[in-house]
């Protein structure tokens, strides 16, 4: 058989992550079925029964957005109800989609997807320009912190593909997204997701933009320093005691590395009891290492026999780290249950379980207008708010926007288990 | 500070051991499923990596349709040995013996669905609070919106209209009593990836991944394999030729690739070509569109 595919060049290739937010109307569906349809990442037995699927429903082209049609329920209504994960690969990258809905009620899903994604891409309709929606998916892709933004100007197609049409929507874009990110990796794209201008291929329609696809983009963005790679961090997440004979004494904490380079013979703290001590090994089932870094999982073995566990953190001797039971978070509820105040639920942060008391909602804020509303106390389901909240054991913290890590934690019910809020450490 | 570059499936790696370590730290009796297939396979390879230099603090449960191919059994026997592995063995014939299970009749029988009868049998029987399982959501777009930890009532049912959003990376297995989680580490790798992963680390396979001569019989488009059990229509002639399963199931629905790939590097340059999906030759699937999603709700793998 003659090779015709190079695994070394796989084997070389890096992961970025993405989400895309949109309202209902805006062609993500069909953007996403354009990507993967013209990178050659959808299979013949797919194709064929989207085409079915087509003409059953009338429609004389390949309807894009079905290739991203899950679950019945969906088939049913037309609707995306949840994240769906989608995958594509080109020789340059794997990329991983979060394709989460646009509806206003489905924040939390945006939230979600958000949460991983190295790249967000901000979809607005060339017909209506920059509308209440495109605030809200931009401010919640700010919030949770993606390092780069993606604004695609689709229906070019609808709007003669005209360079004004595209100027006058990344001019009104620009104007409100430097107040929430002043400092924000920002690109614009004009497209035409059903026709294919700038999402794979060069458009010939639009010959006054240069600036590269859509997939070029995806490609090229540096990914690089996404993580926190200043500040020494690795939360333990699960003690290695194999009480075998070749490894008695043998004593690992495993965990992912979610900030900064470690080294053998690095000194290091250990939290929360303060306690100095030094990295004598790095090790992996392949052998051990001379360095780990994010978002690396790996073994650390220390020098000196300390008591730490799962929810303590090995983290560098500078300054830094906060240690608090009074935490000021911005969250995003995610529950029909509204949050209660002064109710107490389980808190995860890393891989630290404690218990928490909501003390105070400092405010909830309209994300269309990012206006605070210090009156309301009531935060429902899809409400984004500051609020102030007390552990029962310290948290061993950074900002969020300091890392994305140790810088975010999750609330959960206590009465049902459910995960009821996505919270971001201010 | 430096740059750093992490290859994708260095990283994809890592993500399966930080959920696998997260499974033995939040669970009292976690297990592994282990079909005999080259995903579950991977799995018991990255459990090895997540635990070294302790052994897997999991045992490897198999659901055995008793309509497996002699290869996989064997296979499944020595790597259960070789990772010192406790090795837990369901069988669909004892459900089927004592009236838990009906079998299924006619031309396209299969014991594929009588599984989830003895699966969720067993997960009560041994009070298993976690399912480790190699599904991926590349492979069926039910499974593209399955969580990393996906919950399971006390009748074992996915809901996928009640799913916890799952945010950054905390999984909440948080559950009442006679609840159980499904966890799936290798969510984000593809059929490609996996692979390459097997070709990365010289992971061992059952020998019917790769080229082999067998009796086969044409079906709707699916090659199968012939067995005492297969019930052939009149018109279906048995054909002697070199074949390969492009994924591992019981005989009734792994379809057969008609190949000549006999290592791993001609399995690669083979999918590369390949513009069918993996699932496209599982028989158990073309039974409605919806198939998966169904069986899934019961609490299939």
């Amino acid at each position: 058989m003659e090779p015709t595919f190079s695994s070394r060049a796989y084997l070389d290739m890096e992961l970025l992550r993405f989400t895309t937010a949109g309202s209902v109307d805006d062609g993500k569906s069909t953007l996403i079925g354009r990507l993967l349809y013209d990178s050659k990442s959808i299979f013949e037995d797919q194709l064929d029964a989207v085409k079915r699927a087509s003409i059953q429903k009338g429609s004389e082209h390949i309807n894009l957005a079905l290739f991203t049609d899950g679950l019945r329920a969906e088939r049913e209504q037309g609707i995306t109800i949840d994240v769906a994960y989608r995958y594509f690969a080109t020789p340059h990258r794997k990329f991983i989609i979060a394709d989460t809905p646009g509806h206003i009620q489905y924040t939390r899903n945006m939230v979600t997807g958000a949460s991983t994604a190295n790249a967000a891409i901000v979809l607005i309709d060339a017909r209506n320009g920059v509308i209440e929606q495109t605030h809200r998916h931009t401010y919640i892709a700010s919030l949770l912190g993606i390092p780069h933004i993606i604004v695609c100007i689709n229906k070019m197609d609808l709007m003669d593909f005209r360079e004004e049409v595209y100027t006058s929507i990344k001019n009104d874009f620009q104007v409100f997204a430097r107040q929430i990110f002043p400092a924000q990796d920002m690109r614009f794209i004009p497209i035409s997701a059903l026709k294919g201008d700038n999402v794979v291929k060069a458009s010939g329609n639009m010959p006054w933009y240069t600036d590269g696809t859509l997939l070029h983009h995806l490609e090229t963005i540096p990914i690089s320093q996404d993580h926190d790679l200043k500040n020494q961090r690795f939360p333990v997440q699960y003690v290695i005691r194999p009480e075998s004979d070749e490894f008695h004494d043998y004593r690992g904490y495993a965990g992912r590395v979610a900030g900064g380079f470690f080294h053998p013979g690095d000194k290091v703290v250990v939290y929360p009891s303060g306690i100095e001590s030094e990295i004598t090994a790095i090790d992996t089932f392949s052998g051990p290492l001379s360095e780990a870094h994010p978002p690396m999982s790996v073994t650390l073995t220390l020098k000196d026999d300390i008591d730490l566990g799962r929810g303590d953190m090995i983290a560098g001797v500078e300054p830094g780290l906060q240690v608090s039971c009074d935490i000021n978070a911005m969250i995003c509820w995610m529950n029909q249950k509204p949050l209660q105040i002064n109710g107490k639920y389980a808190l995860r942060h890393t891989t630290r379980d404690v218990r928490c008391i909501i003390q105070e909602v400092d405010y909830v804020l309209n994300i269309s207008t990012l206006e605070k509303i210090i009156e309301n106390k009531n935060i429902l389901m899809n409400d984004i708010a500051q609020i102030r909240l007390r552990t029962t054991k310290p948290l061993l913290f950074d900002a969020y926007t300091t890392n994305r890590i140790t810088g975010s934690l999750i609330l959960i019910d206590e009465s049902t288990n459910e995960t009821v809020a996505a919270g971001m450490i201010v | 500070m430096g740059d750093y570059h992490l290859t994708h499936l260095k990283e994809l790696e890592s993500e399966a051991i930080y959920v696998l370590r997260e499974v033995a730290a939040q669970f009292e009796r976690p297990v592994l499923l282990f079909s005999g297939g080259k995903d579950s396979i991977v799995l018991v390879h990255l459990s090895r990596k997540a635990f070294y230099p302790a052994m897997i603090p999991f045992p490897l449960l198999h659901i055995d349709t008793g309509h497996n191919f002699t290869e996989t059994i064997e296979f499944r026997d020595r790597l259960a040995r070789s990772v010192n592995a406790r090795l837990l063995v369901g069988s669909v014939q004892e459900s089927i013996n004592n009236g838990r299970a009906v079998e299924e009749k006619g031309i396209n029988a299969s014991r594929n669905v009588l599984q989830t009868v003895t699966l969720l049998d067993t997960i009560e029987a041994h009070k298993f609070d976690a399912a480790i399982g190699g599904a991926r959501r590349d492979e069926e777009k039910a499974r593209a919106k399955e969580r990393f930890f996906s919950h399971r009532d006390e009748f074992g049912q996915w809901d996928p209209k009640n799913q916890r959003p799952e945010l950054w990376y905390m999984f909440n297995g948080k559950k009442r009593m006679g609840e159980h989680f499904r966890v799936f580490p290798i969510s984000n790798w593809t059929e490609m990836d996996v692979w390459q992963y097997i070709l990365a680390e010289h992971i061992d396979l059952p020998s019917i991944y790769f080229t082999h001569e067998r009796d086969v019989f044409y079906r709707d488009g699916v090659w199968l394999a012939t067995a005492p059990f297969m019930e052939m229509k009149p018109k279906e002639k048995v054909q002697y030729r070199k074949v390969r399963c492009r994924t591992v199931g019981d005989i009734s629905c792994t379809g057969l690739t008609l190949s000549t790939a006999d290592t791993v590097e001609d399995i690669i340059q083979e999918i590369a070509a390949t513009r069918v999906t993996e699932r496209g030759g599982r028989y158990d699937d073309k039974r409605s569109e919806a198939a998966m999603e169904d069986r899934k709700k019961e609490g299939y793998f």
